[in-house]
């Protein structure tokens, strides 16, 4: 087997489901046979903080971070989110981003502003840009937090690992009642993207 | 068989095929999931213990007593239960004892930097590093091994990115041991001075014993690139971004046992490289042990002692090579720091505090800390676990001393209380102190994501029991029954009466909050449905609501929204609008 490992950074708020989205990439990633190394965070900056999720696979991974310049693709569950993890992105990298603003804190009290036109701005920052309405999607779906699904389909599919089957994966990772719609909403995020 | 593990997860997995019988811990972030993990095999008793220094002597006993044992924390944790674990390597073990230490490079979570390794120095005990989530349970596994074979107590000493880092391990069954058999033995057991002189001696032998053992030992081991000139001697992750960094340009020594430190082992390594790097997390541990043997080398004369390593920083201090560029934009999105949670019950008593002047508020560890920030910004000092109460007591008498009359505040939160904050309240008592001790009770410890503790009445177990009674214990430490004030804090009008009897009062106040942390399971159950709304007619963009600091609230479009979905319907936004335009909707489910 010789297949090009790959980088992905997934970024949002803490809430959003990023944790979830990275098990499941994850899993399916050592399901195909790959070596998989994922860093997350946990406690006091998942109370609203911005958060990071790092994925990185191929033949032989040893570092489990990505440093800035190396994700081949980034997942911004927010949009600001975007904005601040760009220098991760590698020259040929892609972004996907999910249109929804969430403000912090210092924006809520007045003391800064959400920046505007984000979407104009980050696609012309980066050529491969994919902007998705996973929230909207996801509550058309049924169940808005299958947002992160969305997005996850989307990511497989432009990581081309579309080909496998991912239900296996899936439904090792969400519960019984909830693994319908986390398969329509990470079989959207596909479409979406396609 | 082959799964993805984080390395806590990999860690509780090593101790049960090691066949530990009991495990104890306090939670902290990044070393909670340790012991969340070990209660899901059956054949361990777990405990989550009132803090780090119950925990290592209950892992003490079992292990004197015969059975495989093990406790966890985090590094600060290990300052509480500094006290057992010096002594405890004078006694040594009987059933293998294994400690493991999280350190948090970088700070995610945590108060302070402090790196651990120096604790297996000081307290002359053998540690290992593990760098991935297969030598976590490798290690973990030889640990207990080493502790029986050695009578030594063994630190297994992880960080941050290796407890939440998943990697591949391939994992194996349990070896079921019997408990060894007990016999009373005080000469090794009980540190009388004597006794404890004469082990002394035996410590020092163990450790030149131990050191000729890690010289050969198969987690210190050399990857050798033919034609490379730089050699590194690297441990834990720093191995990881080495070899990512470097490939085989690099020659390298990995270092696993890393204390005592392999000399022999380093000194052969270094004579074969050109020029030697010490690639290694925050202090230069091992850098000062190659320095003092006379060897010349690179480290943090370059390296950063603050924060996290990469492999970028080490592609940047060994080759030159600048860090990727990836894309900027000439946009700087404002900070996201992390934020009191929407319906969290410790809004509804820090907002009567907020602008309070003449009182000064020393807080304590957990999310109540968040408190300190803007629009609140109530709470002066964080030190460690307990200090909330203490510390106030000393800002009192230091005021005293210099004439100043302004209330003081201590406050913590029910697991910090159990855990050291009563001990702070005790001396509060019977020192006369005449200040505010208030218990944020929200009936879990939450910041490190929903552990029970004493007042939960269910142990880690999951089996019922006693929950203790904070109002009742404050009352037998001594205070007043009339002076202990129990509130609901989504009830602000309660809230700010009890503060302000307590600034009027003469004599020392408890303030005992009774909310759940709304991030508890049956609480957002039931609270899913209820969410707050603004009639924008009423609305008169006064900001009121704004001023709580609640992430659901926001202004866009020049109108207050409030995001039905995170929203839990706590109504204190309702309770601050002057102008009666938030109502609360939906309704509780039972």
């Amino acid at each position: 087997m010789n297949r090009k490992g790959k980088n992905v950074l997934l970024v949002g708020v803490g809430g959003q489901g990023t944790i979830l989205a990275s098990k499941v990439l994850s899993e399916g990633l050592l399901s195909f046979g790959y070596d998989v190394k994922m860093s997350e965070i946990h406690g006091m900056a998942q109370r609203g903080g911005s958060v990071s999720t790092h994925v990185r696979y191929g033949d032989r991974v040893f570092s489990p971070v990505i440093s800035k310049g190396e994700a081949d693709i980034l997942v911004a569950f927010e949009k600001m989110e975007a904005l601040r993890w760009l220098p991760y992105i590698a020259r040929d990298g892609m972004l996907i981003v999910n249109n929804q603003e969430i403000y912090p804190m210092p924006v809520i009290l007045g003391q800064a502003k959400y920046p505007s036109q984000l979407e104009k701005t980050l696609s012309e920052a980066v050529p491969l840009c994919v902007v998705i309405e996973a929230a909207k999607e996801a509550e058309e779906i049924g169940n808005s937090r299958v947002m992160n699904m969305v997005l996850l389909g989307a990511v497989v599919k432009k990581l081309g690992l579309d080909e496998m089957s991912w239900e296996k994966t899936l439904k090792s990772c969400v519960p019984p009642a909830a693994f319908r719609v986390n398969v329509l909403a990470f079989e959207k995020g596909m479409d979406l993207a396609g | 068989m082959k799964v993805i593990l984080t390395g806590n997860e990999a860690v509780a997995r090593g101790a049960w095929e090691a066949g530990c019988h009991v495990a104890a811990a306090y939670p902290g972030t990044p070393s909670t999931e340790i012991l969340e993990n070990v209660s899901t095999y059956g054949e361990m008793y777990s405990e989550w213990s009132p803090n780090e220094k119950v925990a290592l002597e209950v892992a003490s006993g079992a292990s004197m007593a015969g059975a495989r044992a093990m406790c966890a924390m985090k590094h600060v944790g290990l300052n509480v239960a500094a006290d057992p674990l010096f002594t405890m390597s004078y006694i040594g073990v009987n059933g293998g004892l294994v400690i493991v230490d999280a350190d948090d490079p970088g700070l995610f979570s945590s108060q302070n930097e402090q790196d651990n390794r120096w604790y297996a120095l000081h307290a002359k005990l053998p540690m290992l590093e593990p760098s991935d989530s297969q030598e976590c349970l490798d290690f973990i596994k030889a640990a207990f091994d080493i502790s029986e074979q050695f009578d030594t107590p063994v630190l297994l000493r992880l960080t941050t990115r290796i407890c939440h880092s998943k990697g591949v391990v391939r994992t194996g069954e349990r070896t079921e041991r019997p408990v060894r058999d007990y016999s009373r033995n005080p000469a090794k057991n009980a540190m009388l001075p004597a006794f404890a002189k004469a082990k002394h001696y035996m410590v020092e032998k163990r450790l030149e014993e131990m050191r000729s053992f890690g010289e050969s030992s198969p987690f210190n081991y050399s990857v050798m690139n033919e034609g490379a000139k730089i050699g590194v001697v690297a441990n834990g992750v720093g191995y990881q971004y080495a070899m990512e960094a470097l490939g085989d340009r690099a020659n390298y020594l990995k270092i696993g046992f890393s204390w005592p430190f392999p000399r022999k082992l380093v000194r052969e390594f270094a004579s074969k490289a050109e020029t030697l790097w010490v690639i290694e997390e925050n202090d230069p541990f091992m850098e000062q042990e190659i320095r003092a043997m006379g060897i010349p080398c690179s480290g943090k004369d370059v390296l950063p002692l603050v924060d996290e390593l990469s492999q970028a920083i080490v592609a940047k201090a060994v080759l030159g090579t600048e860090p990727g560029a990836g894309t900027e934009t000439a946009i700087t999105p404002p900070n996201r720091p992390p934020l009191l949670c929407p319906g969290c019950p410790h809004r509804g008593l820090l907002f009567p505090l907020s602008g309070k002047k003449n009182v000064v508020v020393t807080g304590d560890i957990g999310c109540y800390g968040l408190g300190s920030m803007p629009p609140l910004n109530v709470g002066e000092s964080t030190i460690c676990m307990g200090a909330g109460f203490s510390v106030a007591i000393g800002f009192q008498k230091a005021f005293e001393k210099a004439g100043i009359d302004r209330k003081m505040f201590g406050i913590l939160g029910d697991s910090t209380f159990f855990h050291s904050g009563i001990t702070g309240l005790i001396d509060a008592v019977v020192n006369k102190s005449r200040g505010v001790f208030v218990i944020l009770d929200n009936r879990i410890t939450a910041m490190t994501g929903q552990q029970h503790n004493p007042g939960t009445g269910v142990t880690l177990m999951g089996e019922e029991t006693a929950a203790l009674d904070i109002p009742k214990l404050c009352e037998a430490c001594g205070v007043k029954n009339e002076n202990i004030h129990v509130v609901d804090p989504y009830d602000l009008k309660a809230a700010k009466r009890a503060v302000d009897l307590a600034i009027a009062a003469d004599e020392i106040t408890v303030i005992v909050t009774n909310r759940p942390c709304a991030l508890i399971k049956d609480v957002q159950k039931s609270r899913s449905d209820l969410f707050c709304s603004v009639d924008h007619e009423k609305c008169v963009l006064c900001g009121a609501c704004l001023n709580l600091g609640c992430p659901a609230i926001t202004k866009r479009d020049g109108r207050i929204a409030i995001d039905p979905v995170t929203c839990n319907g706590c109504a204190l936004c309702v309770q601050v609008c002057p102008k009666q335009a938030i109502s609360r909707e939906g309704e509780l489910h039972e």
